[in-house]
């Protein structure tokens, strides 16, 4: 039963780390590599404002959610809408700006055991027999929160419309009077808040380090090109796929070898479905 | 009135019509096109002799050598394949590993070792890189960027290949000399031997696929394979850094991945000007020595770098080197509009 329970767990885990990442990749096509730097700033932003300042924890993961929204808007504006459509110079803006946060965040003493977030709520329950703690059922529900949200969003909203709508096809979203720009930005700060809501879920199970910045964007890339860079449904099913075999990892095999399957995921996905599980219909697109 | 007048550009006589064909006719025009190549070969020719290999100096100019080969290889795949290499510590790495197994674990001697595990790490890095390459580039980032965080991770927890202690006792190269001499040469004909293949036919169509490769693909040529010849030629310059680097220093160790590697060659191609392989050289000259100057300052110099590589790409996107050379090939003037 533990691998049906925490194989869940670890799935809705990878989901909440990846869903930032595919979104903003599937509305702008643009990758953002700051995508861990965020994760990380949010648990930072989170820390200051419920240890330092003395804030009430709940206020204060609401306003690091609204600092990561923030600061996708600002990446988005001040840098990424200068090199639209130069994709070498996206993909080395969002790495560097992504690098800077990171070792900045580094430099003011992000390591080891210093900083720390609270749970949601103490107590463990049982479920199917395996006893869960209170966090890693939140992980479960937020999850299933954000997928269904996400749905709703956008199918009944006209942002959300307009969001898939530029996804599918931006010319034709802007014959509409779609603004692309717009909804770009708006794409980036919902993703960085996705990323930020992954952090302040999943890093109470943990410490806010720096590495969990690297580690949760391999983890996010990883999940996305098995399901297909911007298919949102492969994004959860890969989700799925990975948090099952890496649990099926930790249980069977040794825990170090979690990122050996990561890599060997990417590379038989690659070689075997190169547009990932979901990609088909995008097949021509996405192949030279 | 300055509102009515531009600035005009005007290329010297001496260039007919194309980027590099051009009329000479007297020796000051041949020293004319040739300062600036013998500018940069005297330089690094006489620079060991300036500063001695075993100062401290020393050892920094060997650095920006370092650093220049694995910026030709970052500029080399970005500017004429279009595929952007974020993980050039991956490249940088394979090489150092191959050299420390095969003086190592092999025995054989620094001046076959060298070679053998520039080839030989290139090839292993092209065949890693190859099933993402009938994919868009934004997969060849991906994959380059994730190789070298899963490499270090890899080795860490399986405990192969020395672990978190890395390979210690590699050989040296027994006269500093020697060291410092084939270092230069080294980059020196890479830099140049790059240029021109990238001008030869063979160079032409690699930057035809970065330009536009279903035109490639509709001329009957197979871009997987010309893509995946690119990487080849780009993974060894750095795959020969990463060994030269781990005899000078008589070993090497999960470092050999980290993401100072990564980023580092890719601000100085991007400062020195993309497009011109040279460019990395140039960039390499001034970030280095910086980089010594703000040791004191840890991890703070990666966001050093980051920034300034963020202001490059955005503001000033041509880089130092096309800069200066369009000061120098022309004349620049106010006409009346």
């Amino acid at each position: 039963m533990d691998i049906v329970v925490y194989g869940t767990i670890q799935s809705f885990a990878l989901l909440l780390m990846a869903f930032g990442f595919s979104l903003v990749y599937g509305v702008s096509r643009l990758p953002n590599f700051a995508h861990g730097a965020i994760y990380v700033f949010t648990g930072y932003i989170a820390w200051v404002l419920a240890q330092e300042m003395g804030l009430p924890y709940p206020v204060a993961v609401v306003g690091a959610l609204v600092a990561s929204a923030l600061l996708g808007v600002l990446i988005y504006q001040v840098v990424l809408r200068r090199v639209r459509g130069m994709e070498t110079s996206e993909m080395i803006a969002t790495y560097a700006i992504g690098l800077a946060i990171l070792e900045s965040l580094r430099w003011a003493g992000l390591r080891g055991t210093t900083h720390a977030l609270p749970v949601f709520s103490e107590g463990v329950v049982t479920v199917l027999g395996v006893p869960v703690d209170h966090q890693r059922v939140v992980v479960v529900g937020m999850g299933v929160v954000v997928i269904a949200a996400t749905w709703a969003f956008t199918s009944f909203t006209r942002t959300g419309l307009a969001l898939r709508g530029v996804a599918q096809d931006e010319r034709a979203a802007m014959m509409l009077g779609i603004d692309s720009d717009r909804m770009a930005t708006v794409a980036v700060a919902l993703g960085s808040a996705l990323a930020g809501l992954g952090a302040v879920i999943l890093l109470p199970l943990g410490n806010v380090v720096v590495e969990e910045g690297y580690k949760v964007l391999i983890y996010a890339i990883a999940v996305c090109v098995v399901g297909g860079l911007g298919s949102w449904p492969g994004t959860i099913l890969a989700a799925f796929v990975l948090g099952f075999s890496q649990y099926a990892t930790v249980a069977y095999g040794k825990p170090h070898y979690q990122m050996v399957v990561m890599l060997l995921a990417i590379i038989v996905t690659l070689v075997l479905r190169p547009s990932g599980l979901f990609g088909q219909h995008k097949q021509l697109e996405e192949r030279v | 009135m300055p509102d009515d007048r531009r600035k005009e550009r005007l290329d010297r006589g001496i260039r007919v019509r194309t980027e590099s064909v051009y009329a000479l006719s007297s020796v000051r025009e041949i020293a004319y096109l040739a300062a600036p190549r013998a500018l940069l070969i005297g330089g690094f020719l006489l620079l060991p002799l300036v500063v001695s290999p075993e100062s401290y100096w020393g050892r920094v100019s060997l650095s920006v050598c370092i650093l220049a080969l694995l910026a030709m290889s970052f500029d080399f795949l970005a500017s004429y394949v279009g595929l952007v290499c974020l993980g050039g510590a991956f490249l940088y790495g394979v090489g150092a590993y191959s050299t420390a197994v095969l003086n190592v674990y092999v025995g054989l001697p620094v001046f076959l070792s060298i070679p053998i595990a520039t080839v030989a790490g290139a090839a292993v890095c092209t065949a890693l890189i190859r099933p993402c390459l009938p994919l868009r580039g934004i997969y060849f980032a991906i994959v380059t960027l994730m190789y070298p965080l899963l490499m270090a991770r890899i080795i860490e927890a399986a405990d192969v290949l020395g672990g978190t202690e890395g390979l210690r006792g590699v050989d040296g190269f027994g006269s500093s000399w020697i060291e410092a001499y084939g270092l230069i040469a080294a980059m020196l004909l890479f830099l140049f031997g790059m240029r021109r293949y990238a001008a030869e036919n063979a160079g032409l169509v690699i930057r035809a696929v970065g330009d536009d490769d279903q035109a490639v693909k509709a001329a009957g040529i197979d871009v997987v394979a010309v893509r995946t010849r690119a990487v080849f030629i780009a993974a060894l310059p750095a795959c020969f850094a990463g060994a030269w680097y781990t005899h000078m220093y008589s070993g090497t160790g999960i470092s050999a991945f980290a993401m100072d590697l990564s980023i580092m060659p890719i601000a100085a191609a991007v400062i020195g000007g993309l497009g011109t392989i040279a460019g990395g050289v140039l960039g390499s000259l001034v970030l280095v020595p910086a980089s010594e100057l703000l040791r004191d300052f840890g991890s703070l110099r990666i966001v050093a770098y980051a920034l300034l590589l963020t202001a490059f790409v955005v503001l000033r996107s041509e880089g130092l080197l096309s800069w200066a050379a369009r000061r120098y090939h022309q004349f620049e003037r106010w006409v009346q509009a």
